[in-house]
């Protein structure tokens, strides 16, 4: 049995209506949960990223990579493991103004996390804190306490360490998708 | 500059006129070159026909199906039998979700087809408007590429599109859904082909490396073996085969979908494998030490238990999907690309070679299969008809060169094994998804694809009772197919289950059928009923020498399981003979 492991896949596409839908087809025809999806324009204008933190075992995220990438708008699919990313998520935390007055705990656990507080209104106020899921946990850990009204994180967004340039790859796949059948 | 850029504004304007979406869409279906559109008119593409009617009809046939899964599969047919791409018209709603299990076997078999659905118009979408269905949504796991269309300015370059796709590469199913208020709409028309899309490689680049290492292997290789799929027939590849089977003297099985790509007869064709292939190659895949798969994807009817599959061979995989290396069994060498030109270039470098003794030990368990399995289905001489014998009997009064098309279950499996065949696309039959109902129309579609070829479909009872409204197409357009009916009264293939792991609990397999005589009858068509061994040649022969559609019913001997067979997720070596 292979061991599963974390892995973060990065997706290049066309900016379609559904391709969304195919891509997250793929994890259900295997049965695969997705821990979190973020998507935001690259850095060539137009194409789509597409950050994917799965669960799964080394051959089959082998599998599910090609096969999103068989897609036909989708450009280049490829994964990392945790190891081979420099990865973060944003978190945001509401709670009630009141906890403010007894300040001192608050700004030792703000102190502590190295976290910011975004917004104070008269009834609440919202810290945000970036971090790794294990911080930003940690956080909403001490912060359980004081009541939080909304807790939120987002997907995760990543960097890949190996120099690879995703234009180079997108280069490659519109020169080859010029090739002819020839008889 | 000025004037420049005026004057090509000029000159584009003048190569375009302008026409309403239905037209467009009409119009380009033509100028792609569609003879046969395979359809059922609803309110939804109701402009669509009215353009087909008024500027089309006489350049592209319209085929009216009774029903829109009769449509779909008549278009596989045709796609298959013809190697273009078959194109199918269905409305919103119902109409389009009937299509969705041709689609689904189209994709599993990699049929080239474009489906063009009407959708409601744009400003309804969402609100569940009457016969509103997301098919876009619906049909993105089976298709290769689809679209919803609701600007009329992109009618043109997504059409193109679709057929590119659907067509190059490895072939599927493209669905466009196009909104019904565009269909109205007034578009620039200028054809243009599409032979680029910037996101899909639809030829990858061989690798060099790859095929000298496979050519090493080839030409290194003691006990070699190919198995071939339909990749072969798709690419055009079959002269290519031929001649790697007869350069390296390799013995050579085929999938179910590779068949008639190599002609039976070839001295190095040793049949079938897979579930109920045959003995000999389901055998040499475990003793085989270069296994050599080309256009095929390792399907579980075919390998049976991974863990215990080929595990002793060196195998090489050629594919033009990535997506399909290590999938199911894990290749040593992967060639990526069409079979046509890898298998070329690995030519270039083949020794000759002679195997004589490795294809002898094919020979003997091929004498084995033939005396326990053959001769008792094949040649009987008392008892009920067989099946396996109508199928023989088929090929032998059409000299080997008739279209065969098969709807699912056992008579599929006797067609497979005992048919035989001379020329490449001559057997249609549902493979992937296996879908009972198949055969009646998508031989109807294999006929206006190859209007030379004699067509014969075989079904059971079972299955022609699924898709038999489709007999009106017959009748409306006089086409001409021999339509063999092998009833067993029972739904065989799920009956032979029941009876090895079920205990002989026959639940839902007796069937009754209705008096076919009398429906055929309604329709207008020919009919005969065999029932006694010596009426059948002549029976076959009077159908086959009848001008026009015939549909003859055999009753055939009712629990007659199909042997041999591996047990589901069996390895290879339990294939049993009895």
């Amino acid at each position: 049995m292979e061991q599963e492991k974390e892995y973060t896949l990065f997706v290049y596409s066309e900016n379609h209506i559904g391709i969304l839908g195919r891509i997250t087809n793929t994890f259900t025809q295997r049965h695969l949960n997705i821990e979190s999806l973020t998507v935001s324009e690259s850095e060539v204008s137009g194409v789509f990223r597409f950050t994917i933190v799965t669960i799964s075992s080394p051959s089959i995220i082998k599998l599910i990579s090609k096969r999103i990438e068989r897609q036909i708008d989708v450009i280049k699919s490829g994964f990392f493991c945790s190891e081979d990313i420099v990865h973060q998520e944003v978190a945001m935390y509401k709670l009630s103004t009141e906890v403010l007055i007894d300040g001192l705990s608050i700004e030792k656990i703000m102190r502590k996390h190295n976290a910011s507080i975004l917004a104070v209104e008269k009834e609440y106020f919202v810290i945000e804190k970036t971090g790794h899921k294990s911080e930003t946990q940690a956080l909403f850990e001490e912060l359980r306490i004081f009541g939080v009204f909304e807790f939120v994180r987002s997907g995760r967004i990543a960097i890949s360490k190996p120099m690879i340039s995703f234009q180079d790859a997108l280069k490659e796949v519109a020169e080859g998708a010029k090739k002819q059948k020839i008889s | 500059m000025e004037a420049v850029s005026k004057q090509k504004e000029e000159s584009i304007k003048s190569e375009t006129t302008t026409m309403s979406g239905s037209d467009a869409i009409i119009q380009s279906l033509i100028d792609e070159g569609v003879d046969y559109i395979f359809g059922y008119p609803g309110g939804a593409n109701m402009p669509m026909y009215d353009s087909l009617h008024q500027m089309g009809e006489d350049k592209i046939k319209h085929i009216l199906a009774r029903h829109e899964q009769g449509a779909i599969h008549s278009a596989q047919g045709y796609a298959r039998s013809s190697g273009k791409t078959g194109v199918v018209f269905a409305t919103s709603g119902p109409g389009a979700t009937n299509i969705i299990t041709g689609i689904a076997d189209a994709y599993l078999d990699s049929t080239p087809l474009v489906c063009i659905t009407g959708q409601v118009n744009a400003s309804l979408l969402g609100s569940d408007a009457f016969q509103e269905t997301d098919i876009t949504g619906v049909t993105s796991p089976v298709t290769k590429w689809n679209y919803q269309l609701t600007k009329e300015d992109e009618i043109l370059e997504i059409l193109a599109k679709a057929f590119y796709i659907a067509g190059s590469g490895r072939p599927g199913p493209v669905l466009i859904d196009i909104s019904k208020d565009i269909q109205f709409k007034d578009v620039e028309y200028a054809f243009e082909k599409c032979s680029y899309v910037k996101s899909y490689i639809a030829l990858p680049e061989p690798e060099t490396e790859e095929i000298k290492e496979a050519a090493k292997a080839i030409n290194n290789a003691k006990k070699p073996m190919i198995i071939y799929g339909q990749g072969v027939i798709l690419s055009g590849a079959e002269k290519e085969l031929k001649e790697l089977v007869e350069k390296a003297d390799i013995p050579a099985a085929n999938t179910l979908l590779g068949i008639s790509a190599l002609e039976t007869d070839h001295p190095n064709a040793v049949g079938m494998v897979g579930m109920h292939g045959n003995y000999a190659p389901n055998l040499k895949t475990n003793e085989c030490d270069v296994l050599i798969a080309i256009g095929m994807r390792f399907d579980d009817r075919i390998t049976g238990d991974l863990n215990q599959y080929a595990k002793q061979a060196n195998i090489i995989h050629f594919d033009i999907d990535k997506s399909e290396f290590h999938k199911n069994i894990k290749a040593n060498i992967a060639v990526l690309g069409d079979a046509k030109e890898t298998l070329r270039a690995t030519l270039k470098l083949i020794e000759k070679n002679n195997h004589e003794s490795w294809k002898q030990e094919f020979a003997d368990l091929e004498a084995i299969e033939k005396k326990e399995i053959w001769d008792e289905i094949l040649h009987p001489t008392e008892g009920d008809i067989t099946m396996a014998e109508v199928v023989r009997k088929v090929s032998e009064l059409t000299n080997n060169e008739a279209i065969v098309v098969t709807d699912v279950g056992q008579h599929q499996m006797f067609a497979c094994r005992y048919s035989k065949f001379k020329n490449t696309k001559s057997f249609i039959s549902s493979g992937g998804l296996g879908t009972m109902g198949f055969g009646l129309p998508a031989a109807i579609g294999a006929k206006l694809g190859a209007p030379e070829k004699t067509v014969v479909s075989f079904s059971g009872d079972g299955g022609f009772q699924m898709t038999m409204q489709e007999l009106g197409i017959i009748m409306e357009y006089g086409i001409n197919v021999k339509v063999i009916i092998l009833n067993n009264g029972f739904l065989g293939m799920v009956r032979q289950w029941q009876d090895l792991f079920f205990d002989k609990r026959y639940a839902s397999t007796p069937m009754q059928s209705p008096d076919f005589g009398k429906i055929t009858e309604a329709y207008g068509i020919e009919y005969k009923k065999v029932t006694e061994r010596s009426n059948l040649v002549d029976t076959l022969k009077e159908m086959l020498d009848h001008d026009g559609s015939f549909v003859l019913e055999v009753k055939v001997k009712e629990e007659l399981n199909v042997f041999p067979m591996i047990p589901g997720g069996a390895p290879v070596t339990d294939v049993r003979l009895k």
